[in-house]
């Protein structure tokens, strides 16, 4: 190319190795999403996303207030559970630790690892649901056809907004085979 | 010119390779975008007869024709290959075939690379094709790829990222390529501002392409290893989350969307002027439009998503900025409409599906205003709304413009001028059955009729039989569209000059019809 345009200011070559660069970089940036998620739902408690490892709390009990929390379970396809809270709904003072039981059987012949995985509605309550204990923070085995009782021990903290008065807690029950298979 | 000096490596003009080989080593940019636009074409038809298949199986309540199983995968394929198979490849050949020639340059800035980038398509679509022989069939769970859905895919799913990756690769090397060759192969006078519309469009999409394409191969490739390497990128019960691969897809997805428009906007730009005989109104606010678009793009990804339970702060700003991109592209419609105004108007058949893209295309932008407000979309996600919206966009947005395009330059490629009356009458089919095939399906969403299934309740009968009869129209009026290509590069029509038009604006036209195998090989000298 003997006739160079006189605007060029950067060569062909370096200009191919900028954009290539460029291309990786955003290759990179797809997965840098992946970490940003997460930051930003802990920090926002969007998704309703709950603490994943256990909370310490002071009690700090509001007398005045009854905020009704409801209880969700979920079976995830093909996994071999039966799952059920061992009551609907409780009534809870913000600041109050209380304590809940859920109710799971492995319905298989054979020992199966199951994963709880929570989720809280409405998210914006997720912040302020903190769990002390739960059977969801590490993975539950389960002999064949065993059936045992699972705790959650929660407290609703007393700052929770105004406009809440009821709080709904999901959990979904996952098999943890293919997870362990890969591990 | 303004130079005729020699050089030592100057060697005399040579015709193309002959046989096979010219076109599988070619670095030759017309060659190049002759293949491109070939392979376009072809996939085009495989990706409408799927649209057939889809259209077959709606056309009265019940299944008549295909499973259902069998019909997901035609929803999915359609959708990947019009997209990355016949849209964005026809958009790449174009601009092969006019970038250099439009900016005064001789060939793109690096060719053998530019071979590669083509011969790669054709790979990654064999691949994708191939998984519909494949033991449980071809990926059926939408081109979104959502998981944990697209998980279940059969054998297919390895190779359906892998053809991802291809793809990807491809418009990569390709975008590279543009801005390369649109940054250093200018002719001297050539300043970015005096640059054609078409070249301005193309410069943005490349950077866009570049952004974006990477994303999506990394969001494929987190499916890949969740699903074999053990990774939980997006499995719940690994503490992953499937909804953030909708947020990683959509980042990608949205200027995808523009990757698929922009350039169309700069094929109209180039048609309108030539045949309203005025200059294009505003060229330089029609430059910060289409750049004011590519920023907003990369800010609005989650309006796709309005339905998976966000909090209210994050709809209303998604919601707002996806409002903002209406007046970029308002501006660059009332542009059109004032380069038209007052001017000494013809209706070739490229202005007819330039001003049937101007107005069709205006109906799918406000559809995609509807769709933007977060509370009403509620009601029309995952509706045939949608699927109306975005195949007006793109079938006459994005189609009607690469068709545009085609007849503009066709008599420029071959040398002799297409035969006017079939244009017109390719022309008419195609905007009648296009409005017969889309509008239907407004109603049909509104009503409540949701996307992807392969039966439906009785009361969407009719608009559905309308669609379908719509779609089989339109469907055969492309095979005339093959015919007149296919009559004018035999050079069977009247010889064409080297302006083709009345006094058009543009290097392309003070090259000979049909442009020599080389072109500017010396740099012209750029008129004021």
């Amino acid at each position: 190319m003997e006739k160079k345009n006189p605007d060029v200011e950067i060569g062909t070559a370096t200009f191919t190795r900028r954009l290539l660069l460029l291309a990786v970089a955003m290759f990179g940036f797809g997965y840098l999403l992946v970490p940003l998620y997460s930051v930003f739902c802990e920090l926002t408690g969007f998704g309703g996303k709950p603490n994943e490892t256990a909370a310490t709390v002071v009690e700090n009990i509001d007398e005045n207030r009854l905020v009704k929390v409801e209880f969700v379970t979920t079976v995830n396809e093909y996994a071999p559970w039966e799952f059920s809270a061992a009551v609907a709904d409780m009534e809870v003072h913000p600041g109050k630790l209380y304590k809940a039981t859920f109710r799971a059987r492995n319905l298989s012949h054979e020992t199966k690892v199951a994963q709880a995985v929570p989720s809280i509605v409405p998210v914006q309550a997720a912040k302020y649901f903190r769990k002390t204990e739960c059977f969801c923070f590490t993975q539950q085995a389960f002999s064949p056809d065993e059936a045992r009782d699972l705790e959650v021990q929660f407290i609703v903290d007393s700052n929770l907004p105004s406009y809440v008065d009821t709080v709904t807690l999901s959990y979904t029950f996952f098999d943890t085979a293919r997870l362990a298979q890969n591990n | 010119m303004s130079s005729t000096t020699h050089s030592a490596e100057h060697h005399d003009d040579h015709g193309p390779a002959k046989g096979i080989k010219r076109w599988l080593f070619t670095t030759n940019h017309k060659d190049i975008g002759t293949l491109y636009l070939i392979f376009s074409l072809t996939m085009f038809f495989i990706g409408g007869s799927m649209a057939l298949v889809i259209r077959s199986e709606l056309m009265m309540p019940g299944l008549q024709f295909v499973h259902p199983e069998f019909f997901n995968q035609m929803t999915t394929m359609h959708a990947l290959i019009m997209v990355f198979g016949a849209v964005m490849p026809a958009f790449v050949g174009l601009a092969n075939w006019m970038i250099p020639m439009m900016i005064g340059g001789p060939d793109m800035a690096l060719p053998r690379m530019n071979n590669w980038s083509f011969w790669i398509l054709p790979i990654a679509f064999g691949i994708l094709l191939s998984t519909l022989f494949m033991n449980g069939g071809a990926p059926a769970g939408g081109w979104t790829m959502y998981p944990p859905l697209v998980l279940q895919t059969g054998n297919a799913f390895p190779f359906l990222v892998f053809s991802v990756h291809l793809m990807g690769i491809s418009s990569i090397m390709g975008a590279i390529n543009i801005i390369v060759t649109i940054m250093n192969m200018r002719a001297p006078g050539m300043s970015l501002l005096k640059m054609p519309m078409f070249v301005w469009t193309w410069l943005i999409t490349a950077y866009l392409l570049i952004a974006v394409m990477p994303v999506l191969a990394g969001a494929v490739t987190m499916l890949l290893t969740d699903q074999f390497f053990g990774t939980s990128f997006f499995l719940a019960a690994g503490g992953g989350d499937p909804v953030m691969f909708q947020h990683i897809f959509w980042f990608f997805g949205h200027p995808e969307v523009y990757i698929m428009i922009l350039p169309a906007f700069g094929v109209v730009s180039e048609i309108i002027p030539t045949f309203a005989r005025k200059p294009l109104f505003g060229h330089d606010s029609m430059v910060y439009a289409a750049s004011s678009i590519a920023f907003l793009s990369f800010i609005v990804w989650a309006h796709h998503m309005f339905t998976v339970g966000m909090p209210l702060t994050g709809q209303l700003f998604f919601m707002f900025s996806t409002m903002l991109i209406a007046v970029p592209t308002g501006v660059k419609v009332f542009n059109w409409m004032a380069t038209m105004w007052k001017g000494s108007m013809s209706f070739e058949t490229p202005m007819l599906f330039s001003l049937a893209f101007l107005f069709l295309f205006t109906i799918g932008g406000f559809s995609g205003l509807m769709l933007a407000i977060a509370p009403a979309d509620v009601q029309y996600h995952d509706t045939y709304f949608v699927v109306a919206h975005f195949h007006y966009v793109l079938v006459p947005g994005s189609v009607f413009g690469i068709m545009a395009a085609a007849y503009y330059w066709l008599p420029k490629w071959t040398g002799v001028m297409y035969d006017e009356k079939l244009g017109k009458i390719h022309f008419w089919a195609s905007a009648i059955f296009v409005n017969l095939t889309f509008f239907p399906m407004h109603f049909l969403g509104l009503a409540g009729m949701p996307r992807r299934i392969p039966d439906y309740s009785t009361q969407f009968a009719d608009f559905n039989m309308m669609a379908s009869i719509g779609a089989i129209g339109f469907g055969l009026s492309q095979l005339l569209f093959v015919y007149i290509i296919i009559k004018a590069a035999r050079g069977n029509g009247v010889k064409a000059t080297a302006e083709v038009w009345d006094n058009p604006r543009g290097l392309e036209w003070t090259v000979p019809s049909p442009a020599p195998y080389h072109t500017f090989e010396n740099p012209p000298t750029i008129k004021e």
